[in-house]
């Protein structure tokens, strides 16, 4: 069992600090104050290869493995859970699902674009009624001829005002349940497509989160994902990758939460000593990074599986669950340790905290994660 | 090469348009106190297309000899006519130690000078020191990115050769009347010695706008008390070669714009010399601040906490101060001589 | 068009911190990075390479670990990568380590040096000329901004002085020196960095490789010698005055003359 990182995966680390320091970090209050989607940022991430990480290179992508990309988004979430999370959701949800479940000229079409950063992706499954219950699809597709009709509505969508390509769940026969919903690739410009109201949110206050709204949305055959009634499967296999880019996310927040931390208690000084000098801090700053070395190993280890083709979604689950709580722990007690100045906006503290909670909800509440887990369990 | 065969101390007078720059003539006052030491002679190596700065003067501040190489190519500076005509003077002279001011031109003459005659340099010397026994020259010089020193010798080559940055010797006084010889010196320029073709010279004064970048930063607060104190503040800062920044304070009463911001919600700075104003010193502001390599405080608040972070703190009003010190400031010197 | 970097890979000496107690230099757990103003030699390399389709080599000499700094090379898009290395190269002053530069050089075709005006740990910015004199080439040093001439036999570079510039021509072959302020160096790409390490390689180089006379590679070549080597004083705390307006900048303009060369 190898604990150490590559030489090239140091490098890459290496890299996505700096520029997570240069290009990320100094936004990140910014586009949070204004609920801004980084476009800039997007554009230079793109750039360097950051939209593609784990797609071989034939198809755009970087080729450079799962766990170079969730090292990624874990390095971009210590400064700002938005970036991350826009990474995440582009890269695991939309793009993965076209390499994994996608026909060859699919992914010729739809991948590159993607995987180069030219085209945003987002994923399309949740709807007002069908949230846990994911399979409470009301969104319906009907064939006509040589393509479908798509009426109904998604909401909470992540990069929705912002995408191209989205991967959309719909119902194509009512009578056979699970089995009756389907997978289309959906382009923006598609007729009977558009964006409706944007969320606004306690965290992630930067990330496009929007109501998706088909009106007889004209789809061409072409665009079904895999075979009709697969749409589930893919949707949940899709979900299963997605858990290890927001757990990437979710320790991410909580490392980068830490290290203001420990700057801010050197250097805030109360009774004639730094903060730093009383046990408390050093006992409460001892337990939240043990927490969160730990819910690195989870995260390292479900992409690590992935990427060597071997079975994950229980260990990813795991990942997410642990890291995603871990996350808010260690957040909150940050913010704590700051003392009032945590409280203010002045200091970035409380928007971690703020961005952490999410991570608890999406992409499968935590509940979702024990359901799936205790189910390997008990098989 | 024969050690024994060398012998006297040189200094490359720099000049730029007929005008001496002052670092050569620190150099000067340097080299006579060497060549005393060693019981030597001080020559100046002048070249130029043509010499405003009167020769004696040379003379007086301490030069036994001027070898003057006067020809038109040698203006503007470019490389090659520069190192051909000082590699001959060097080999026809055969000096012990050459000095040159590590200038933009010193560092790019120096290094292929001594390259063409094969014996050491070292940059940048803060100090020089002469061992007797073995006459050689002892230079010190920061190291490491200057955070430790090191002297440096060049036991078996010659000359010895050292560039030393402006400001750091002494102008000597001179003493009128002191006699010393100017010769000229022949070199056959040849328009094949002329490597480079300049275009165009342009004078423009550098403007620093980035407080990231800058190595001086002159920083304002609350303190100050309007924002008719920020010139005053900038013209300290035009005289070092720094730029402004502010505290937070500051930035948000509106005197200044936030692209001067230190601190937490602001800018990490970590310049060389960084002088705070009326600035409290809390602790948004320290974070970006503190790792600065020597901090200047003033401020009227004997409790101010910037006071804990500063290495020479002042209690007083820096309405009264920083006048005074732009008055006294000329002592330090600037690059053209008088 | 064929173009050589000189680069290093240096200590950040912005991190380097003092013993508090043994008031010496912490050397452990000091990043190693390319120097700044050699990356910006780089980037003006691999824009030459967008632009024309230059081909660049980058050459440092050092020691094994150096081969890091060759692949961020390689991952920001070098197209050949040489690693001077071995135990007789230790030591070497500037003379002895632009002999050593040189000798490699020779054995390759070039139109463009470019080095670095001077490394963060030694400061000399001696290399790059002594190069381009040991070459027998003009050198132009204090490059800020550099364009290729129809033809591709000439640049002409703005070359800066203390009080302005001047826009020089210079024929290829040549040697130029940039400063890091030319440009804002690109960052490694993904695709770059697993290329850098999977596809490309780092050849290495020893002395037996190079035409030169190994009595004058490293220490045992250098003419100058380093008698001895010390820490400044510590830091020492700050001192704190009371007193009248010309006394207090009295005091501040002596510590400015004690620590500072102002340019």
């Amino acid at each position: 069992m190898n604990f150490s990182l590559s030489k090239e995966h140091e490098m890459l680390r290496e890299l996505y600090r700096s520029f997570t320091v240069q290009e990320v970090k100094p936004l990140a209050e910014e586009i949070d104050e204004e609920e801004r989607f980084p476009v800039e940022t997007v554009e230079k991430l793109a750039r360097y290869g950051f939209m593609g990480i784990p797609f071989p290179k034939e198809l755009g992508g970087s080729g450079a493995g799962n766990l170079a990309y969730a090292m990624a988004v874990e390095e971009l979430s210590k400064a700002c859970g938005t970036t991350g999370v826009i990474v995440s959701a582009h890269t695991s949800l939309c793009a993965a699902p076209i390499y994994e479940f996608g026909t060859e000229a699919q992914k010729l079409k739809y991948l590159p674009p993607l995987a180069k950063g030219e085209k945003i992706g987002a994923f399309g499954l949740t709807e007002a009624n069908a949230g846990t219950d994911a399979s409470a699809q009301q969104t319906k597709a009907v064939l006509q001829g040589d393509h479908y009709v798509l009426n109904g509505s998604k909401i909470f969508i992540t990069n929705a005002g912002h995408a191209d390509t989205y991967i959309v769940m719909a119902m194509t026969d009512k009578a056979a349940g699970t089995r009756g919903i389907s997978a289309f690739i959906v382009e923006r410009g598609f007729p009977g497509f558009s964006i409706g109201k944007k969320e606004k949110k306690m965290g992630i206050r930067g990330s496009s989160t929007c109501e998706l709204i088909f009106e007889n949305c004209i789809v061409p055959k072409e665009n079904l994902l895999g075979k009709e009634g697969q749409g589930f499967k893919i949707a949940m296999k899709t979900l299963d990758g997605g858990r290890i880019g927001i757990a990437a996310q979710a320790l991410g927040i909580a490392q980068g939460a830490i290290d203001e931390t420990v700057k801010y208690v050197k250097e805030r000084k109360q009774f004639n000593r730094p903060i730093s000098a009383f046990q408390n801090t050093q006992f409460e700053l001892a337990g939240m990074q043990t927490k969160v070395d730990a819910a690195r190993l989870l995260v390292y280890r479900a992409a690590t599986l992935k990427e060597a083709g071997a079975s994950y979604a229980t260990e990813a689950a795991m990942a997410k669950l642990y890291a995603s709580e871990v996350a808010m722990e260690v957040t909150t007690k940050a913010v704590q340790l700051h003392g009032g100045y945590g409280y203010t906006r002045e200091y970035g503290i409380e928007r971690m905290m703020r961005d952490a909670k999410i991570t608890e909800i999406y992409e499968g509440t935590s509940e979702v994660q024990k359901m799936v887990i205790s189910s390997a369990m008990l098989k | 090469m024969e050690i024994q065969n060398y012998s006297d101390v040189m200094v490359f007078v720099e000049q730029r348009e007929g005008h001496v720059q002052k670092v050569s003539l620190e150099l000067i006052s340097k080299g006579r106190e060497i060549a005393d030491e060693l019981g030597a002679r001080l020559k100046a190596a002048v070249l130029t297309a043509g010499l405003t700065h009167p020769v004696h003067s040379l003379i007086e501040l301490g030069c036994d000899e001027v070898i003057l190489v006067e020809h038109p190519i040698l203006e503007p500076y470019t490389t090659e006519p520069y190192t051909k005509a000082l590699t001959e003077v060097i080999r026809a002279h055969k000096p012990e130690i050459v000095l040159f001011g590590a200038t933009t031109i010193g560092r790019d003459l120096a290094p292929r000078v001594s390259s063409r005659l094969d014996t050491g340099l070292t940059a940048d010397c803060t100090k020089l020191e002469v061992d007797l026994e073995s006459r050689n020259l002892l230079m010190t010089r920061p190291a490491f990115g200057g955070n430790i020193m090191a002297t440096i010798i060049c036991p078996n080559h010659r000359p010895q050769m050292s560039t030393v940055r402006p400001g750091v010797m002494q102008m000597a006084e001179p003493v009128i009347g002191r006699i010393g010889v100017c010769r000229n010196f022949e070199i056959a320029f040849s328009p094949e010695d002329q490597h480079v073709e300049v275009l165009e010279v342009v004078k423009a004064s550098k403007k620093k706008v980035n407080i990231e970048d800058a190595t001086i930063l002159i920083s304002g607060g609350r303190g100050i008390g309007s924002p008719e104190a920020f010139p005053i503040l900038e013209s300290l800062a035009d005289k070092l070669g720094g730029t402004v920044s502010a505290s937070r304070a500051a930035v948000d009463a509106g005197w200044i714009d936030r692209n001067h911001q230190v601190g937490q919600t602001g800018k990490t700075v970590r310049p060389d010399l960084y002088i705070a104003c009326g600035i409290s010193g809390a602790i948004q502001h320290l974070a970006g601040m503190e790792e600065s390599e020597f901090i200047v405080a003033i401020n009227k608040d004997e409790g101010a906490p910037i006071f804990d972070a500063a290495d020479l703190s002042i209690v007083g009003d820096v309405h009264k101060i920083i006048p005074e010190l732009i008055r006294i400031l000329p002592e330090l010197g600037n690059r053209n001589a008088q | 068009m064929k173009i050589i970097v000189c680069m290093k890979q240096v200590p950040d000496t912005n991190e380097v911190k003092l013993d508090p107690v043994t008031g010496t230099l912490i050397r452990d757990g000091i990043p190693s990075i390319i120097n700044h103003d050699d990356k910006a030699g780089l980037e003006a390399a691999l824009c030459l390479k967008d632009q024309f389709g230059a081909h660049v080599t980058v050459l440092t000499m050092g020691p094994p670990q150096a081969d890091k700094a060759l692949r961020e090379a390689l991952a920001m898009g070098a197209d050949r990568a040489i690693l001077l290395t071995d135990r007789r190269f230790a030591g070497a002053d500037t003379w002895a380590t632009s002999l050593t530069l040189a000798s490699a050089i020779r054995k390759m075709d070039y139109d463009l040096i470019i080095a670095g005006r001077q490394a963060i740990d030694g400061d000399t910015a001696q290399v790059g000329p002594q190069i381009a004199e040991k070459l027998s080439i003009p050198q132009v040093s204090y490059v800020e901004d550099l364009e290729v001439e129809a033809g591709q036999a000439s640049i002409i570079v703005k070359r800066i002085f203390e009080e302005g510039y001047h826009r020089i021509r210079v024929k290829f072959p040549c040697l130029i020196t940039t400063l890091a302020e030319m440009n804002t160096p690109r960052y490694m790409s993904v695709g770059g960095i697993m290329a850098a390490y999977n596809e490309k390689q780092v050849e290495t180089w020893t002395l037996d490789q190079l035409d030169m006379n190994p009595d004058h590679a490293g220490l045992k070549g250098s003419p100058t010698k380093v008698r001895k080597s010390f820490t400044k004083a510590p830091k020492a705390p700050g001192k704190k005055f009371n007193t009248e307006p010309d006394a207090a900048a009295r005091l501040i303009l002596d510590a400015l003359k004690e620590r500072f060369i102002v340019e």
